[in-house]
């Protein structure tokens, strides 16, 4: 009796379990069923480096290059602000602060890393926004930099806090044993603490960029939506996600553009996707390199 | 001493980064905070919007994340548990549980506007459920799995292993152990998993986009199966829907300095708890 | 002792969760969702509306025309707002259900076109503006203005706005992509203000003494050649119903169409149907 009870329990739980991937799966098809009609009804190369987004017009071009280029200018903004500040700061909390200032600062980063992206969004366009038009002396204050500006900030945090677990794990000996011939603390954390965690931070980094690619409602509100091939990072842009997000509603259900929106998440969940599968293959390395198993 | 120097330009640096992090994400907390307090009242808290969404108060926005937040974490956190359960408790170290493992880490990492699109095609479309609280719900729930998967997983492991044999050596079967030991002594640890996800999801806006939001409505959602306000979905309709921007913008303030509050004071909470929890462990 | 804590305070959460669900559950129900040109005018009215009638509730959501539509079609709305007619595929995908949509226009909406006050041109023909935003003309002295640059702002593709410009003005034809697309009228205005070569477009209600509004094809876009039909950048708003308007949905689009309602619709920045 019992042990036909534990069979059972055990075979909940591992049904139970299969839950994440089975909404994977679940996310991954309906993407595909929703999206593919759009590959074929448009091509595929003149969807995705087809230079005209005008899904409204009649007739429509549903070229996506514009916002993938509006997603790759945003992203790299925001990892040129994020990283050097996050990596800085989780160098700084892990290396140079005190036991208690550590103490203080790490769970600070981390309630930090919980502010929403709406109110980043909501920052951006009301303060930032105006502040940068002027000044810069822009006719718009929504342009690619804006974006990028709020979308380093809010990644920032996320950056740091990985980064900083990185840092801890890198064994006390190897400082110790640094220390011990003679080299200074920062010698001892560029040549030995640094490059240890080198792949744990780099982690940090591409999940940080897989968060700025994929972040929707501040980009929504602080790029200014044009769907145009950028030249400059003070030119307003239009990433994939803002698109899905302020098109959805306008999109006739079932039509072409409908696909289309759905075919720009399926692209932006296989970036994402592939960012991941990376980050999972390094941080996995990282810890064999570093003997912590699993 | 050019070693000093080099070591002293190098500490200064970092600083510096910790610094312009920290003077970054005060200004947006200041600004807020200082915008916001002016239009907060107790009517505010607790009217209905007025005059064309340019007087009066936002109870239904905030209820609508309530209701958002709690229901999203009913539908994730027995999932997420009998996931972690499974993990840490009996999985055999095995290419499924890589499998799942890998699942859950991709999951995280998923836009969170591809769960809208999701939410949006299954929930709302497929199943009927319509733009309501319910689609809203699962649709979030989805979404903050992962993190309680991994909250729940921390706890479980955390228990000491001592536990876990001297139950069985007293004759417990694997489930009772798991029943009457495990899971009391993790209990603690995955509320905190699930109070810090409470964090997420009350912030979250592009899931809710085209799942559960609504514009305007007074009073709160009559079933699970009626759109709701809230508040995060509400600063972004004010800014972009609006017609009254001098009024609207200051509630969009005030709206903006409620969800800060809620999410930073809960995962502030949360965090707090945990670090006492691990140290507990320690 | 922790443990029974957190059940506690779990417990005091869904209670309060549960009595505020059950509260307000007697009222009856309207959902009205769509376009978020129509927007304003449907909140205002269902503010007004459910001040004299506490008993019912009415829920108004954005979306888009579309929508709006797809939900009347799907049953989940019963009022559709919509700033374009119902599109033959549309019409078919309802008759196909058994729904039948009814037309009912319910505010004018009028867009002017304007420049900085500095600019000498005041009337543009309708030919002239398509140039302009297609990026056939791009200095004001080919309109007999200064020399100066013309800088194109426009609203972005996703608001209802920038689709009745292209429809009305544009021919359909395209924005040049250059052009600085801003996310409300009242933007618009701001960057016109402050821009010396800048041409835009706004709804007529936006208008003030910082911008100045052409003629186009030598009408003045004030509202009475909006309603008497001789300006042409104006369409009429609609609110779709399943069928010509019954019960509480006519109570609801005839409060709409009364004199407060038109009122309140004038308030949004829209003109009136009558």
């Amino acid at each position: 009796m019992d042990r036909l009870k534990e069979k059972i329990y055990k075979w909940i739980f591992t049904l139970l379990a299969f839950a994440s991937l089975f909404f994977l799966v679940g996310i991954t098809l309906t993407l595909f069923i929703e999206g593919l009609p759009a590959f074929q009804e448009v091509g595929f190369f003149d969807f995705i480096l087809g230079q005209d987004w005008y899904p409204t017009y009649s007739p429509p071009d549903y070229g996506i290059l514009p916002l993938i280029l509006g997603t790759l200018w945003v992203t790299i903004g925001a990892v040129l602000i994020c990283v050097p500040i996050g990596v800085g700061s989780a160098l700084f909390i892990n290396e140079i602060a005190g036991k208690r200032l550590k103490s203080i600062l790490k769970p600070i980063i981390e309630i930090l890393a919980g502010i929403p992206s709406i109110v980043y969004g909501f920052f951006g366009m009301v303060i930032v926004a105006p502040f940068i038009q002027k000044l810069l002396n822009l006719p718009v204050g929504l342009t690619a930099f804006t974006g990028s500006l709020m979308l380093g900030i809010m990644a920032t945090p996320t950056v740091c806090s990985i980064s900083e677990d990185a840092l801890s794990c890198v064994p006390r000996s190897f400082r110790e044993a640094s220390l011990a011939v003679g080299a200074t603390r920062w010698q001892t954390l560029t040549k030995v603490t640094f490059p240890a965690a080198a792949s744990g931070i780099s982690t940090s980094i591409i999940l940080g960029m897989s968060r700025a690619v994929g972040e929707t409602m501040t980009v929504l509100m602080v790029t200014g939506g044009a769907a145009v091939i950028p030249h400059t990072f003070f030119q307003a842009v239009r990433p994939m996600t803002s698109t899905i997000a302020a098109e959805m509603g306008e999109a006739v259900m079932g039509s072409t553009h409908y696909h289309a929106l759905f075919g720009i998440g399926l692209i932006l969940f296989f970036i994402t996707f592939i960012f991941n599968i990376i980050a999972e293959l390094i941080s996995r390395r990282f810890r064999l390199k570093l003997g912590l198993g699993r | 001493m050019r070693k000093q120097v080099t070591q002293n330009l190098g500490f200064g640096l970092l600083f510096l980064c910790i610094t312009t992090a920290l003077f970054f994400l005060g200004t947006i907390i200041y600004f807020i905070t200082v915008r916001g307090v002016r239009i907060l009242s107790w009517d505010f808290l607790t009217e209905v919007p007025k005059e064309a969404m340019t007087a009066g108060g936002v109870a239904p926005a905030i209820m609508g994340t309530f209701y958002l937040t709690v229901g999203s974490i009913i539908i994730a956190l027995p999932l997420g548990v009998a996931c972690a359960i499974y993990l840490t408790e009996y999985s055999p170290r095995s290419f499924v549980v890589n499998i799942i493992r890998m699942s859950i880490n991709n999951l995280a990492g998923v836009p969170s506007v591809v769960f809208g699109l999701f939410g949006l095609a299954v929930f709302v479309k497929l199943f009927g459920f319509g733009v309501s609280v319910f689609s809203g719900c699962c649709t979030l729930g989805i979404l903050v799995l992962p993190q309680i998967i991994s909250a729940a997983q921390e706890a479980l492991l955390a228990v000491p292993q001592s536990y876990r044999e001297a139950s069985l050596a007293l004759g417990a079967t694997h489930w009772q152990t798991i029943r009457s030991t495990v899971l009391p002594t993790a209990l603690p640890g995955i509320m905190t998993g699930a109070i810090l996800s409470i964090g997420r999801v009350a912030g979250e806006t592009a899931p809710i986009l085209f799942t559960a939001a609504t514009f305007y409505m007074r009073g709160f959602p009559k079933s699970i199966f009626s759109e709701v306000m809230a508040l995060p979905y509400h600063i972004y309709a004010l800014m972009t829907e609006g017609t009254h921007p001098e009024q609207q913008t200051q509630i969009a303030y005030g709206c903006a300095l409620i969800l800060l509050f809620l999410v930073l004071s809960i995962s502030a909470a949360a965090i707090i708890l945990r670090q006492r929890q691990r140290k507990g462990y320690e | 002792m922790k443990n029974k804590m957190m059940f506690a305070v779990l417990a005091a959460f869904l209670s309060t969760g549960l009595i505020a669900g059950v509260y307000g559950f007697s009222a009856k129900n309207l959902t009205v969702k769509g376009s978020t040109t129509v927007l304003p005018i449907a909140q205002s009215c269902a503010e007004a509306f459910m001040n004299k009638h506490p008993d019912i509730n009415i829920s108004v959501q954005g979306g888009g025309s579309g929508v709006g539509i797809a939900s009347l079609i799907d049953g989940t709305c019963d009022i559709a707002d919509a700033s374009r007619l119902i599109k033959d595929k549309e019409m078919q995908k309802a008759k196909s259900k058994g729904i039948d949509p009814y037309e009912n226009a319910v505010a004018i909406d009028g867009i002017a076109v304007v420049v900085h006050p500095s600019n000498p041109v005041d009337k543009l023909t309708k030919d002239q503006i398509k140039d302009i935003y297609t990026g056939e003309i791009s200095n004001w002295k080919d309109l007999g203005g200064d020399n100066k640059k013309i800088a194109v702002v426009s609203r972005d593709s996703a608001s209802g706005t920038f689709e009745v410009f292209g429809e009305l003005a544009l021919d359909k034809e395209r924005v040049r992509p250059d052009a600085l697309l801003q996310a409300s009228n009242q933007a618009v205005a701001q960057t016109v203000s402050r821009t010396k070569g800048a041409i835009g477009y706004l709804g007529l209600s936006y208008l003030s003494p910082r911008i100045k509004a052409v003629a186009v094809n030598g009408v003045e876009p004030t509202k009475s050649n909006v309603v008497d039909g001789s300006y042409m950048l104006a369409r009429n708003l609609f609110m779709y119903t399943d069928g010509a308007p019954q019960g509480l949905v006519k109570k609801f689009i005839d409060f709409v169409l009364s004199e407060d309602g038109q009122k309140l619709a004038e308030k949004a920045g829209y003109i009136p149907v009558n």
